[in-house]
């Protein structure tokens, strides 16, 4: 790689920070609002789990892969 | 490499809430950046059409991937394991594993020590200009046919899925992936198949996960979809000793020779789409690990795409049909499995993130396409036949010119589809004719020192006009199929299978021929492209665990303990 080139790994950190926060916010959201017509499983709030799933994740990337960090 | 989709029933089965809108808004936001970030990076021809070859094993590994897993090839093979059960699996394992390990260790040695930057690229410097010129030509036309072909049928994906206007999800699809491909070259677009890599991930696999805890697990599945549909969906190879005992209407011969042995080996060593991801690694060891990787994660992607299907014909309260059945009883197709199984399951936020995961996968394949077209057409093509001796810097220029043309040749027949449905038959089944010829073509030049130029060229001739012969007899004489594929019961992915395989003896054959009454090349000549002549690196002194064959091995011992398992 080039001298300082900001790994792809923390893009896809940047990513699953994002959007792990939004569907968690998403979920939370949802629980404190029931929908009128909530999909199947609604009971199991996939999307808290697997958004806070995804927000680790984006954590862990985003640390290990920062811009400047010897990887 | 996948089965040919058509959607036309006009309706909307998602609708998006605002924090959907939000997540596909910051994804096409993430590419552009990533796009403009590189664009500093992408300064020689070297760094535009072969991103520097720097790329590390599992960058080059995860993109070789990518650029395959496109949101057709998802919504594809999910509906043909509604339709045909899990013998769709075949083409996920059978179908790629072993192509892609042969590809790592014993044809990527070749490439990488040839130094090519292409396929035509290697072609030239075994068998001289003629072969590379008719394998060039042929690729970069084909190339930018299936982009539009993609195009459109992912526009009208959209359309249905979400109920965008197609004109709107074709012109921002694709100058999203000009502007990135043409700014930053082969390193934005491995970067963003990278990062649409696992956005596919973790916006595809909740669905077979929550599927599975509602359908009871796997064993309460098999007796669902038994019940529902029959017990041979779930068995990969138990039904394959006649054309008639499964609901695929092919043989165990079929998969085996013609599709794993030509049609798979063909897509997975000679594609330029996917073998220009490895070509770009930083070393012969990670070029080699590199299809290692994406073999290991191929093995998995049949849970993101095969397993939803039967998921489907278990759980779904509706029975899906085909095309022309559904638009005339206003149901819902196979071809809507993915969609109606990530709506049933998945709420605002995921929505989002799985109609991202649709537009990424999408948006891989056609960069993948974009971006071997801009590096066949400047090097095998423009410069081979039109310009040789111009400074690097003129060479970029083109590439990022020709990115841009490519991509609007690819609008340009989107749209004609759009107006000839039927042209989209024709030119998949064009691609496939190049293919096997191709392999049989590449693969005796690496394994076959006495396999000379006129040999090389009229074989590959030979095999593409033969299969190009089979196909036409079939068109005008259906009961040709039981001389093609063997039986009159075969269907089409059965004859696509023995028509490559065919064409693929024609080419091996007239090669050899032509090869014995014409003068092989010295030795010298032959070096760094042949088995036999090529001293080829040992690595004797790396740790075992860091060796590609030890992996090889572990992915292979996988592989054959999950054919077993699903027998």
């Amino acid at each position: 790689m080039h001298d300082r080139e900001i790994p792809i790994w923390f893009f896809i950190g940047i990513s699953l920070l994002v959007n792990g926060i939004l569907i968690v916010g998403a979920g939370i959201w949802e629980i404190v609002h029931p929908p009128p017509n909530p999909v199947v499983l609604f009971h199991l709030h996939a999307n808290v789990w697997w958004g806070a799933v995804l927000l680790l994740l984006g954590i862990v990337y985003c640390v290990r892969f920062a811009p400047g960090r010897q990887s | 490499m996948m089965p040919a989709m058509a959607l036309s029933v006009p309706t909307r089965l998602v609708h998006l809430s605002p924090v959907d809108v939000v997540i596909v808004v910051f994804y096409f936001a993430l590419v552009l950046a990533i796009g403009f970030y590189l664009k500093g990076r992408a300064n020689t021809g070297e760094d535009f059409f072969m991103a520097g070859r720097e790329m590390t094993a599992w960058v080059a590994g995860l993109s070789f991937l990518s650029a395959n897993l496109g949101s057709l090839e998802l919504m594809g093979w999910a509906a043909a394991a509604y339709q045909y059960g899990i013998l769709a699996t075949h083409w996920y394992w059978i179908g790629a594993i072993p192509a892609m390990l042969f590809l790592a260790l014993v044809m990527m040695p070749f490439y990488y020590i040839s130094r090519t930057h292409s396929v035509p690229g290697y072609l030239k410097l075994r068998f001289g200009e003629s072969s590379r010129a008719l394998s060039a030509i042929s690729f970069a036309f084909m190339t930018v046919l299936m982009s539009g072909i993609n195009m459109y049928s992912m526009a009208l994906v959209m359309k249905v899925v979400l109920g965008w206007d197609i004109n709107f999800s074709i012109w921002v699809s694709s100058l999203t992936v000009a502007v990135y491909v043409a700014l930053g070259g082969l390193r934005s677009a491995i970067f963003n198949e990278v990062l649409q890599f696992i956005l596919i991930w973790a916006g595809a696999l909740l669905i077979p996960i929550l599927g599975l805890i509602e359908a009871g697990g796997w064993s309460n599945l098999k007796l669902q979809i038994a019940r529902n549909a029959s017990a041979e969906y779930t068995h990969l190879w138990s039904t394959l000793g006649s054309f008639n005992n499964n609901p695929m209407g092919i043989h165990w011969t079929g998969i085996v020779f013609g599709l794993a042995f030509v049609i798979s080996c063909g897509y997975w060593t000679t594609d330029f789409l996917v073998v220009q991801r490895v070509l770009a690694a930083k070393d012969l060891r990670s070029a080699k690990m590199a299809p290692i990787i994406g073999a290991a994660f191929k093995m998995l992607v049949p849970f993101i795409v095969i397993l939803p299907g039967l998921l489907a014909l278990a759980v779904l309260p509706v029975k899906l049909t085909g095309e022309a059945a559904a638009v005339g009883s206003g149901g819902h197709s196979y071809n809507e499995v993915l969609p109606l199984m990530l709506a049933r399951y998945c709420g605002p936020g995921l929505l989002g993130l799985g109609i991202t995961a649709l537009i990424a996968g999408f948006m891989s394949g056609m960069a993948g396409n974009v971006s071997a077209f801009t590096t066949v057409w400047t090097y095998d093509i423009y410069r081979a036949l039109m310009n040789k001796n111009a400074p690097d810097a003129h060479y970029v220029s083109m590439g990022r010119w020709s990115t841009i043309v490519g991509v609007l040749i690819s609008v340009g027949t989107a749209y004609l589809v759009m107006s000839f449905l039927s042209i989209m038959d024709y030119v998949q089944a064009l691609f496939s004719f190049f293919i096997a010829p191709l392999y049989g073509t590449v693969i005796l030049g690496m394994l076959w020192k006495r396999a000379t130029g006129p040999g090389g060229f009229w074989g590959l001739l030979a095999g593409t006009l033969s299969s190009i012969g089979m196909w036409a007899w079939v068109k005008l004489d259906p009961s040709a199929l039981r001389y093609v594929a063997l039986s009159p019961n075969a269907r089409d992915m059965a004859e696509n299978m023995y028509r490559a395989l065919w064409s693929w003896i024609v080419c091996v054959v007239v090669t050899v021929m032509v090869s014995y009454m014409t003068k092989p090349k010295p030795d010298v000549e032959l070096s760094g492209l042949v088995y036999g002549v090529t001293a080829i690196p040992r690595e004797d002194e790396v740790p075992i665990y860091q060796r590609p064959l030890f992996w090889a091995a572990v992915v292979g011992v996988v592989f054959v303990i999950l054919n077993i398992i699903f027998w």
